[in-house]
Formats: structure tokens, C-alpha cells, sequence
């Protein structure tokens, strides 16, 4: 643990900037490769097991087909002035030096492709626009560099013409996939929903036990009977939740937030075997057929059980999914309550309950806490809450304010669309790419150095299961306890007074020390 | 010949110009947009999206937040250039309109602040490593091309004159089909040589940036998929399996 200065707003004046930009170190990252998927993984969601024969001429076609098929993707191609605005903007390029993880760098590794085959000045005068002939090094350097990409779009927030390099690599991923060089993390999880309904490939059976085991967990700590329901019929409410709030921590500490949250307001409520996965890595791939396999499920355990609402629980990129493209994919949702936002976040949830003083808290009961935000990319930058732009950014903060007394925001440029990102989003939270991880975490981890010095800060919240379990395994590396990030519906937890609840301290809601206000 | 040279060139580029850029908007219009996809904070109405798009054209809004230098020398050259532009409507308008009469200073002073800005710009792509990195020849040659418009013309203006009334003659000439004849200046034949390059260039080059960033879903889309589906490509595309998965 780095020892914390209490308010000594001097104490990081000596800690590295977050966004401090690194020499060039060309090739620094060109052996990071993610492990390839095995012919049943890529099989299990329709793509060739092995490199095919023709990959060339196919991989073109389908570069050929995306560019026709997103005016995006096309547009993103063509716009590109290398102007230099996003270079220093990727978290991968900050904690790595490695020139290909500029985005325009990255872009540039598929656009040379692209301007070689279907642009004049490409097809004609290569040499003088940097196009290049697809080829097996062209393969290799998109294996290695697509796959250091976390889909977080900061780099978008700053180009002037939007580019958005989660798109590309979201294309180059397909086009990858389409003659069989896949990844095995995200193949291999995306088959698992496709055949079991969530990513670890828990089955019923043992997802029942579990939640079986954190209801008796929660009659210990609280003396009440708080349910974990699955499947059931007729339930108003239908909770989609990433499957690392059953397993992982502190993931699962945030599920039992979101149940004393439901059981205070007497919901009823319900899990669901069949869509018992928030996340949808098809996204990650690109595969818009895997993304709605896999949205279709969500929409189906709705209707199965007869639901009136659909609420999704802390993650981002799911929250991408489910906001932005749930609709479009599988909707209309015209059989659910029209009075709800439909999906609606878990924070839009508690934060209207809180709006409404419908809960009641004592912040006390987190002040071992000196607590920051880390705003998820995928939230932050691809999607909303409530009614106005900017509310993902808001709810969450409100929330938190309402059950901590000490909150304290990280340096403004790291942070709402600024927001940097864990470095284990877009499919890259796997074992064999720790190094990168490591490297991508670096930026918001001298974020967090900096609020620690400055302000004591001993914890940091998120909303995201990705976000969750990166910090857990990279916080330690940079002198923090694996236990130092936390789930915002677990500090709910912690506060909220149930009705009836046994109080194992003395401090009656009244004489909470919330009355002090909120600082940072 | 030189006049029958430079008026068939100009034909021929501005053609080019017009057809080429006409043919990648239509192409840009007509490619779906499959799901939504604006960087958010994103506005939740069309006028929000409206605003949005007019301060990104118009102040560089994205490019201010990521680097300040790239912000100020582009934002000199592309407003210096529409000051530019402006001023040389008297070559082609008969009689001149009286606020362009008025604003010819302002015009020159986008000469200059034209020129200047391409060089800020150059410079940081020769000395800063990672713009160096991502540079290639046709970038520089780009700004060079711009260069040496901007340098040419402001040459014309301040040292080799040439004749402005032959050449408006030349200019109003080609509207109307009726050939006059154009100075036979080297540094005016330089000038016009390379607005024609740059015209045939634009619809083939990074230059469609002009158009892109008006088609692009980071910044054209409402943020409102909830509230509205959106499903702008489902009817557009008929891929089989589409509908199939559609339920």
C-alpha cells in the first residue's frame, strides 16, 4: 500500500503525470499476441477453424463488404488527415511507447490495406499514400495490434472528424475471424452464452446453488430474508447482470448491493438462467450475428417470464450493448412497461430512488473509505443515463455521494469523457496479455497515485465487471491492495438501512455523520 | 495554347472536382449506418446534433480538447482559407459584389495567416516524433501543394503583378464558353496549375475530410436509442440471415 498523505496537496507534485506521453519504442509490443482460438471455438460461433486457404482474397472481400456495409467504418477510412490530435491519447500507447498504439497508427495498419485495394490514389500510387498489399506480416501485425485496442473510444472523443477506432477494430477483428485467425478468449466465451447463457459457463444447477449460498450470506449479515430469485414467472422486474457478480469479487459484492436495494423497495424481481450474462462479447468481435444471438437471449428470458421491465446490472460494455444496440437488434420492446427506460442501469435505478428519498443511508458505515470514480470507458463515451447528456457521469457520482461521506474525483483530464480506460476492455482481459494490461492500466493508475496522495483516497468505485477484475489483478503492481477497487452498489450495501435489518454497530440513522456534507 | 491549355484544364478539374466529390457523398449517404454509435456525451435531439456538427465545422471543437497547437495552426489556415476564397469571388463575379469589395484587406491577411498556419502545421510534422511517425509522402506534399498556392498568389500580390482584368476576362470567359485570352505570367500559370492539381486531388485524397466529417456517426448521430429504435439498415439491407435472426 503507498503510504497516504492526508490532504497534502503538495505530495503529488513529485508523482509522474497520468498522461505523461513516452518516447516512441517501435516494435516494443509487436509480440503481444492474444492466444489463438481452437477450431471448436471458432466453429461454435461460425467461423472457419483454421486460416482457410484463399484468406486473401476473402479477407479483402470482406474488408470490401464492412466498408460497403457501415458508412462509419468508410467514412473513418477516408477522413483521416494525420493530423497527430489522437497520438498521445491511447492508454496502451502512454504506458507502452509502441508507435502502432497510436490510434491513427492502428487505423492506419488496416487503412493502408484498405487504400491499396478500393482508392485510386492507393491502387496507382501506393508508395506515396502508404498503401500496402495485404500479406501475411500485414496478418500477423493486425493479430498483434487489434488485439491491443480496448474498444474504450477515447480516442474519438478528440479526433476532429470523430474517428472512432473501436470501429476499426472491430472490423479487422471480423475480417480475422471470417478466415479463421481468431482470439481464443472471446470465441471461447462467446460460444459459452451461446450454448450455456453466460460467460463462465455456469450451469443452472450451480448458478442456483451459488445464489442459494449469497441469500444465506445476507440473512447472516442482516438478520432478513434477502431473495436471489431466479426464473421466476411473472416477476416485474428482470435483472441482466454480467456473471462475474456471481463468482468474482468484488463483483459479487455489488449483486448483493442490487438485492438489499430491490428488497428495501419490496420488488419483485428475478435473475434468469437462460440470459443469466449482461455481457455480450460479440461487440468485441465485431460480429453484429453474435451480438444479437446473444441480445436475443435477454429478450427472450423476458418474455419467457413474462417481465414488465429489464434492468441491467453494473458493466460496461454491456451497458454499450444493451443501451445502444438491444433495441435495434432484437426490439421493438413494445410487450414491456412504456413508463420505464427500457433497458434501464442499475445506478439510473437506486439514483432515482434516492432522488425520491426512498432510501435511507448511513454514510458512516463507509467512512473507512476515502473513495474516487473511475468512469468506465463504455459508459462514459457510448452510452447514457437518464434524460440528459453527461447523466452516465452524474448518477454514478450522486450515488456515491449520497453513501460516503469522503468522495474525491481523480485529475480532470482523466476522467468523464476523458476517462481512461482499465486496459483489460475489448476482449483483451486474458492472462497471456498481462503485460499489456499491465502497461494500458498505467495512466489511470497514476490517476488514482495522485488522489491518494492528495487526498487520502484508499478506494476506488467502478461499474464495470471488466473494470472490476483488471484493477483487482494490475492494483497491486502499482502499490495498491487488490481489495482497493470496489462496486458502487457495494458501498450502497454497506449504507443502506433495511427495515427490521439487525444493527451490529450503534449508530442510529440520525446521528450518521452524513450531516457533514460531501467533500472533493 | 497556353489559354486553350489552362481553360481545358480547368474544365477538366473542375469536372472532376464536382463529380468525384458528388459521386463519394451519395456514396457516403447511401451506406447504411447499421446501429448507433455517437461519442457520448451526445446531444438527444436533432438541433442538439445540429449545434454539435456546427461548432466541430466551424471551431474545431473535438481538435481543441486534444491538442492546442494542432487547434490553433489548423484552425488559422481553414478560416484564413474561407477568408481567402472569399476575396477571389471578385474574379469571377461581375459587378463585385460590395462586401466582398469590402472585406479584399481581410482576404489579404488570410494570405498571410493561411500560409502561416500550414507551416505551423508542417513544422510539427517534421519535428514532432509521433506526427513524423504516422506522416506519409503525400502528407507533406499536401501541405507543400497548399504552400505553394498560398506563396504564389501572395507573390502576385506584392511582387510579380499580373494582369487581374485579363485574367478576370479569362475566368468569366470560361463561365460563359467564350475564350479570352489568359497572362502568359510564370507565377500566375504556377498559381492556377496548382489550384487545378488540388481540385483533381480532393475527391481522391485525404481532403474528403471535408465531407466526411459531416457523415460521420460519432458526431451526426442523436443519442436516443431508447427513446427511438433505430433500425436504419434492417430495411435497407435484405442479407437473408437478417431477417432469419431479426426474431
Amino acid at each position: 500500500m503507498v503510504e497516504l498523505a492526508i490532504r497534502n496537496s503538495n505530495a503529488s507534485q513529485d508523482l509522474p503525470d497520468p498522461l505523461e506521453i513516452p518516447d516512441l519504442a517501435p516494435g516494443a509490443m509487436a509480440a503481444s499476441k492474444p492466444f489463438p482460438a481452437s477450431p471448436d471455438h471458432q466453429a461454435a460461433i461460425g467461423f472457419p477453424g483454421e486460416l482457410v486457404d484463399d484468406w486473401k482474397e476473402r479477407a479483402i472481400d470482406k474488408l470490401g463488404e464492412l466498408v460497403a456495409g457501415s458508412r462509419g467504418l468508410r467514412v473513418y477510412l477516408d477522413s483521416c488527415v494525420k493530423c497527430g490530435a489522437c497520438t498521445d491519447k491511447c492508454h496502451y500507447f502512454l504506458g507502452s511507447g509502441d508507435p502502432n498504439n497510436m490510434p491513427v497508427a492502428r487505423q492506419d495498419l488496416l487503412r493502408k490495406v484498405y487504400r491499396r485495394y478500393f482508392t485510386f490514389a492507393g491502387k496507382y500510387f501506393p508508395w506515396l499514400v502508404g498503401a500496402q498489399e495485404l500479406s501475411e506480416e500485414v496478418l500477423d501485425e493486425w493479430y498483434s495490434y487489434f488485439h491491443q485496442c480496448s474498444q474504450c473510444r477515447r480516442c474519438s472523443v478528440y479526433c476532429p472528424y470523430g474517428i472512432d477506432t473501436a470501429e476499426v477494430s472491430m472490423a479487422a477483428r471480423e475480417i480475422m475471424d471470417t478466415v479463421g485467425k481468431g482470439q481464443k478468449y472471446c470465441n471461447e466465451i462467446i460460444g459459452k452464452v451461446h450454448k450455456i447463457g453466460n460467460n463462465l459457463g455456469l450451469q443452472e444447477k450451480a448458478l442456483k446453488a451459488t445464489l442459494e449460498d449469497l441469500e444465506d450470506d445476507l440473512e447472516e449479515e442482516t438478520g432478513l430474508e434477502i431473495k436471489l430469485p431466479v426464473d421466476v414467472r411473472g416477476a416485474d422486474i428482470l435483472l441482466v447482470t454480467p456473471s462475474a457478480d456471481f463468482f468474482a469479487e468484488p463483483h459479487i459484492d455489488g449483486l448483493l448491493g442490487y438485492a438489499k436495494v430491490f428488497h428495501q423497495m419490496g420488488e419483485s424481481w428475478t435473475l434468469s438462467s437462460h440470459a443469466s450474462e449482461a455481457a455480450n462479447f460479440g461487440m468485441f468481435i465485431g460480429s453484429e450475428e453474435n451480438m444479437r444471438k446473444m441480445a436475443m437471449r435477454v429478450r427472450k428470458a423476458a418474455e419467457d417470464l413474462g417481465v414488465r421491465r429489464i434492468i441491467f446490472g453494473e458493466c460496461g460494455h454491456a451497458w454499450r450493448a444493451a443501451y445502444s444496440f438491444m433495441n435495434t437488434l432484437v426490439g421493438p420492446f413494445d410487450f414491456l412497461d412504456q413508463n420505464y427506460p427500457i433497458p434501464q442501469h442499475i445506478c439510473e435505478y437506486t439514483h432515482d430512488l434516492i432522488e425520491k428519498g426512498a432510501l435511507t443511508f448511513d454514510k458512516s458505515r463507509n467512512d473507512h473509505i476515502r473513495l474516487t470514480f473511475h468512469d468506465s470507458c463504455n459508459v462514459a463515451r457510448a452510452s447514457r443515463m437518464g434524460d440528459r447528456p453527461g447523466g452516465q457521469f452524474e448518477y454514478p457520482r450522486a450515488i456515491l455521494r449520497a453513501v460516503c461521506n469522503h468522495f474525491y474525483d481523480m485529475p480532470a483530464d482523466t476522467i468523464r469523457e476523458a476517462t481512461v480506460c482499465c486496459g483489460g476492455g475489448g476482449g483483451l482481459l486474458t492472462d497471456e496479455l498481462m503485460d499489456l494490461r499491465k502497461k494500458g492500466a498505467q495512466p489511470r493508475m497514476r490517476a488514482l497515485q495522485h488522489v491518494a496522495a492528495e487526498h487520502g483516497v484508499t478506494h476506488m468505485a467502478a461499474i464495470c465487471a471488466i473494470c472490476k477484475t483488471q484493477f483487482a489483478k494490475v492494483m497491486p503492481e502499482y502499490g495498491f491492495e487488490m481489495d482497493a477497487i470496489v462496486s458502487i452498489h457495494q458501498l450502497v450495501g454497506n449504507a443502506i438501512i433495511l427495515d427490521g435489518q439487525i444493527m451490529d454497530d450503534d449508530a442510529a440513522p440520525d446521528d450518521a455523520p452524513g450531516a457533514g456534507g460531501d467533500e472533493g | 495554347m497556353i489559354t486553350a491549355i489552362f481553360a481545358l484544364l480547368f474544365y477538366f478539374a473542375a469536372a472532376f472536382l464536382i463529380a468525384g466529390l458528388g459521386l463519394r457523398v451519395w456514396q457516403y449517404a447511401k451506406t447504411p449506418a447499421p446501429l448507433k454509435i455517437p461519442t457520448t456525451p451526445a446531444p438527444v435531439t436533432r438541433t442538439g446534433v445540429v449545434l454539435r456538427m456546427a461548432r466541430e465545422v466551424t471551431l474545431f471543437e473535438s481538435l481543441f480538447k486534444a491538442n492546442k497547437w494542432i487547434w490553433l495552426f489548423g484552425w488559422v489556415f481553414h478560416f484564413a482559407l474561407v477568408l481567402v476564397l472569399l476575396r477571389h469571388l471578385r474574379y469571377f463575379t461581375d459587378p463585385v459584389w460590395g462586401w466582398v469589395v469590402w472585406m479584399q484587406p481581410l482576404g489579404l491577411y488570410g494570405g498571410f495567416a493561411m500560409v502561416a498556419g500550414l507551416l505551423g502545421l508542417w513544422l510539427r510534422r517534421v519535428v514532432v516524433a509521433r506526427i513524423r511517425y504516422i506522416s506519409a509522402p503525400s502528407d507533406h506534399l499536401m501541405l507543400a501543394l497548399i504552400v505553394a498556392i498560398g506563396a504564389s498568389g501572395l507573390l502576385m500580390r506584392y511582387v510579380a503583378r499580373t494582369d487581374i482584368v485579363a485574367l478576370k476576362a479569362f475566368f468569366l470567359g470560361l463561365f460563359a464558353f467564350d475564350w479570352q485570352p489568359l497572362p502568359a505570367d510564370p507565377v500566375l500559370l504556377v498559381h492556377l496549375g496548382l489550384v487545378a492539381v488540388l481540385m483533381i486531388v480532393f475527391p481522391i485524397s485525404k481532403l474528403l475530410h471535408a465531407p466526411g466529417v459531416f457523415f460521420s456517426p460519432g458526431r451526426n448521430q442523436v443519442d436516443n436509442p431508447r427513446e427511438k429504435r433505430y433500425q436504419a439498415h434492417w430495411a435497407a439491407k435484405p442479407a437473408a440471415g437478417r431477417a432469419k435472426a431479426g426474431r
